[in-house]
């Protein structure tokens, strides 16, 4: 378990490089001179001499070949500073941390959503495999799969909040109301549409794995022990069909974070979605760098987590073998 | 002695794309109490499908066919309901499956998997399972049992674990015990080691044991009974001796020509060659004629009466028909 | 199994034939656009967002533009995008699938990160980040699109070479003395043609999905060139008054996307007999 557990860290490390590489590019590569604000004299009336333009350079990290410049943005980043907004001159990082907790919440709720929803499906399915149940949930799953989430979400506005007005239609929060019970019914849409893609897949992962899991001969010692069947489905089977869902949930958290930027702009939600839209709009480089490197923290704690999870469930990777 | 098990005219076949395949056709045979007999065959000649029908495991698409009938201690178990099946299944009759890795839950610990068969059948407190489950390692000779019982699968060796599957098996002191080619997937020394076990268990316990195999081999000194069969058909039985010293069909002289023997040194081992039927269309004959190197005419057109030899051997072979 | 199986096999199946005839209807009915009487692009403030007639079977937009025929320019748009995303992808993916596979050790090693990598990243934001900094054309979308779908291909090619590599025909060709890069194209990515033709099917599922997505946004396709997923975008507004004009676009992608979705799976399950049973 020691060794495995160093290995998903090391991995995870890596990527995090490689991730922190494509970031800092965006702000070395970024059109335009960012001592412009103090330099050009449409901005500013008084001419810095060459010397203390240097040392603004240095201060704001500018000087050095490229390497010297990542090692010391990088050094900042982990430091926790993390710039100034180009846009609005704030720091990115309490921008973004302002935002986290709503993308997060409308995150983690979809995710709760398809695990509750795929499990019993995706069971029924695959224990029932090809008879009429199956064919309509398979059906459905696919349907899930193929839809476009921002359709999709359009198309809930229309009928649940244009139409029926039972549920708004974008935002966060009414105004001049504080109350959870807001929060949550201005949420309903948004993780509906958002959970709609993962719970299809986690049903087609879990119909496939109960109908392999359900042929293992371990089922027929279990009968042949005298278990009853509805038992040795419960004690046996559910068991060995959820566990690869750890590993499932966890790959596809970059489904559910781009999946969650994209709602957020469908329904106005106040989250690092939409955040991020706008900054790439007003070509804001420090936010959109924050933002990238964030994102790419959750989803690779996410699959860490999950990882690591996993690695506790199943005693043959617990006890360091891998599969 | 009492015949514990008596199977009667069992037939399965099962449906699939390529059509109906009858993979068990009409046998009958009974078992002894008390000892130990062999099923003998080729693979895909219907001794597992024969044995998992004692055990009730035929699923779809395998059908056992309305004529069938087995008894055991005299219930035709065949029209059990499925509280009965359970009862039968592990306190009546219990089986050893060929490969313990992957007969074994690899996510439950072997101590659950063997306490989960008394508790299912028995009220017992847990500890007391606990201590029986550990008994039951030691009894298969499994050294530190009690530490041994929060294993994985996977922490076994192939001969431990095919020894755990035992011991699960022979838990709650069933009084019939079918081995399905208990000791193929193991190495020979291994084989040997788990066989002289269950010898002596058998021994001790007087315990029924219906062991399958394609190896005549390791039959000779540990099966009192011996079925030979063919393509879904019985083609002989008779006892160790009988089959061994007096084969009366070829396909048995010819398998007993397969085994290595350590007394005839200088006879080379043979094959049998060609191979055995398409079980979704058998022959309406004898379904070894195609291959048989003492074939008649008749053997292609009809399929030979069973004729009883002497006591208790029978063989179906148009042979021993009449000139004996 | 043989060919002449699997086709049997692919026409016995409803949904197989069912979707192919879909797809065909749509990919002609694009295909075919030209014949529409109306321009796509030509601006008729008079007849701004009409309702379904005889004259618009599907109504105009807020410009007077017929929505049916906007529909079938879009969707040429949309299938070119995945086509073309998708191609690339199966090339890339093939390539270091199978030398990945073909090669072992530290090559595989190498490649099999780069994978994990690509895999771990929320590939929409860094396409719509990176899209950000390039010009915005066609090519650009297409293979920032494959960029991040060849690393299924490529999965799915490297298992199936690993067993390829074992069988004896390749054996046989190894042992001969066949030089390495002819064994693979000679003997390994002819076999791997089923394994890459269901990935193909996803792939151009996904790639059509995922513009789309981005065309939403606004980081897709660029006016005045309209996909399916821009409809959308510019639909967005009318909703209310006018909810044709985002159910026609979003239905041909559901349609298109499902349709590539169920062949590929079906196809998978022809090649895969284990799960047929």
């Amino acid at each position: 378990m020691k060794d495995f557990i160093i290995k998903r860290l090391a991995q995870t490390l890596l990527v995090l490089v490689f991730v922190s590489m494509f970031a800092f590019s965006i702000i070395y590569f970024s059109p335009g001179d960012p001592l412009y604000l103090y330099t050009s004299p449409a901005v500013s009336s008084y001419k810095m001499t060459e010397e203390q333009l240097n040392d603004m350079r240095e201060a704001l990290g500018l000087n050095g070949n490229v390497a010297q410049r990542y090692v010391n943005w990088a050094g900042k980043m982990l430091k926790g500073d993390w710039g100034l907004s180009i846009s609005n001159h704030q720091p990115v990082k309490t921008q973004i941390l302002d935002r986290l907790p709503n993308t997060i919440g409308l995150m983690g709720a979809a995710l709760l959503l398809s695990i509750l929803i795929s499990i019993p499906l995706g069971l029924l399915a695959g224990y029932y495999k090809n008879r009429w149940i199956d064919n309509i949930i398979s059906g459905i799953s696919y349907l899930g799969i193929s839809l476009p989430a921002f359709w999709f979400g359009i198309m809930l506005i229309i009928v649940f909040s244009l139409h029926l007005s039972w549920f708004p239609s974008a935002g966060m929060r009414t105004i001049g109301v504080n109350s959870a019970m807001d929060v949550i019914r201005h949420g309903v849409l948004p993780v509906i549409v958002l959970s709609v893609n993962n719970t299809a897949v986690f049903v087609r992962y879990i119909r496939s794995n109960t109908i392999e899991q359900k042929e293992e001969e371990y089922v027929m010692t279990a009968i042949s022990k005298g278990v009853p069947k509805m038992r040795v489905l419960r004690g046996h089977v559910l068991k060995n069909c959820l566990l690869p869902i750890i590993t499932m949930v966890g790959m596809n958290f970059g489904t559910l974070i781009t999946g969650s930027f994209i709602v957020e702009s469908v329904f106005g939600w106040p989250g690092l979605g939409t955040l991020c839209l706008d900054a790439i709009n007003s070509r804001d480089y420090t936010m959109i760098m924050g933002i990238t490197m964030l994102a790419c923290m959750v989803l690779l704690i996410g699959n860490f987590l999950a990882d690591l999870l996993y690695g506790f469930a199943d005693p043959r990777i617990k006890q360091g073998r891998e599969k | 002695m009492d015949t514990i098990l008596k199977v009667e005219n069992l037939s399965v076949l099962f449906r699939t794309y390529a059509g109906e395949v009858q993979a068990v056709r009409n046998i009958s045979f009974e078992i002894e109490e008390g000892n130990v007999t062999a099923i003998v065959g080729e693979s895909g000649c219907g001794k597992s499908v024969t044995s998992k029908s004692i055990m009730g495991l035929i699923n779809k698409p395998g059908i056992v066919s309305k004529e069938s009938k087995i008894f055991f201690q005299d219930e035709n178990i065949l029209e059990y309901t499925e509280k009965q099946w359970e009862n039968y299944r592990g306190q009546g009759c219990s089986m050893v499956f060929q490969d313990a890795l992957t007969a074994l839950n690899p996510t439950m610990n072997i101590g659950k998997q063997i306490t989960e068969k008394i508790l299912v059948h028995k009220k017992v407190p847990k500890k007391e399972a606990w201590q029986e489950g550990i008994r039951m390692l030691e009894l298969v000779g499994i050294p530190n049992a009690a530490m041994r019982m929060k294993q994985y699968p996977h922490e076994f060796s192939g001969g431990m674990r095919q020894r755990v599957m035992i011991a699960i098996a022979l838990t709650l002191n069933p009084k019939l015990l079918i081995a399905d080619e208990p000791t193929t997937a193991l190495d020979v020394t291994i084989q040997a080691d788990i066989l002289e076990m269950m010898k002596d268990i058998q021994k001790t316990h007087g315990m029924t044991i219906i062991l399958i195999t394609h190896d005549l081999g390791i039959v000779a000194n540990f099966a009192q009974n011996i079925i030979v069969m063919y393509a879904g058909k019985v083609v002989e039985k008779g006892s160790s001796e009988d089959i061994f010293y007096r084969p009366a069909h070829p396909y048995t002289e010819a398998l007993l020509r397969a085994v290595p023997r350590l007394d005839v040194s200088e006879e080379t081992l043979e094959t049998i060659e060609g191979a055995p039927p398409n079980m979704a269309k058998p022959p309406i004959g004898c379904p070894f004629a195609a291959r048989c190197k003492k074939k008649l005419p008749v053997c292609e057109q009809k399929f030979p009466e069973k004729a009883e030899l002497t006591k208790g051997h029978e063989v179906c072979c148009w042979l021993q028909k009449g000139d004996r | 199994m043989d060919k002449k199986a699997m086709k049997k096999l692919f026409f016995s199946n409803k949904m197989t034939v069912v979707c192919t005839i879909l797809l065909i209807v749509i990919i002609l009915a694009s295909l075919l656009a030209p014949l529409s009487p109306y321009d796509p692009d030509a601006v008729n403030v008079a007849e701004k967002l009409e309702e379904v007639s005889k004259t618009h079977i599907l109504g105009t937009d807020e410009l007077g533009r017929d929505t049916f025929t906007r529909a079938l320019y879009g969707g040429r748009v949309s299938l070119m995008v995945g086509f073309a995303a998708m191609c690339v992808a199966v090339v890339i993916g093939t390539l270091i699938g199978t030398i990945s596979g073909f090669k072992g050790g530290k090559v595989d090693m190498v490649c099999m990160r780069i994978v994990d990598v690509f895999l771990s990243v929320p590939s929409l934001l860094f396409i719509i980040v990176v899209y950000s900094f390039m010009p915005r054309n066609m090519v650009t979308l297409v293979f920032m699109l494959a960029s991040f779908s060849w690393t299924r291909v490529a999965r799915v090619v490297r298992a199936q070479t690993l067993t390829l590599k074992e069988r004896d025909f390749v054996l046989a060709a190894n042992a001969l003395g066949v030089r390495q890069k002819t064994i693979i194209w000679r003997h390994i990515i002819p076999n791997l043609m089923p394994q890459i033709i269901v990935a193909a099917s996803l792939s151009i599922a996904n790639a059509i999905l995922d513009e789309s997505a981005l065309s939403f946004l606004g980081y897709g396709v660029q006016l005045p060139m309209a996909s399916w997923g821009s409809m959308l975008q510019s639909a967005q507004q009318y909703i209310l008054h006018n909810p044709i004009l985002a159910v026609v676009p979003g239905t041909m992608i559901l349609i298109t996307v499902l349709c590539f979705n169920v062949l590929g799976d079906m196809l998978q399950q022809i090649l895969d007999p284990k799960l047929v049973k």
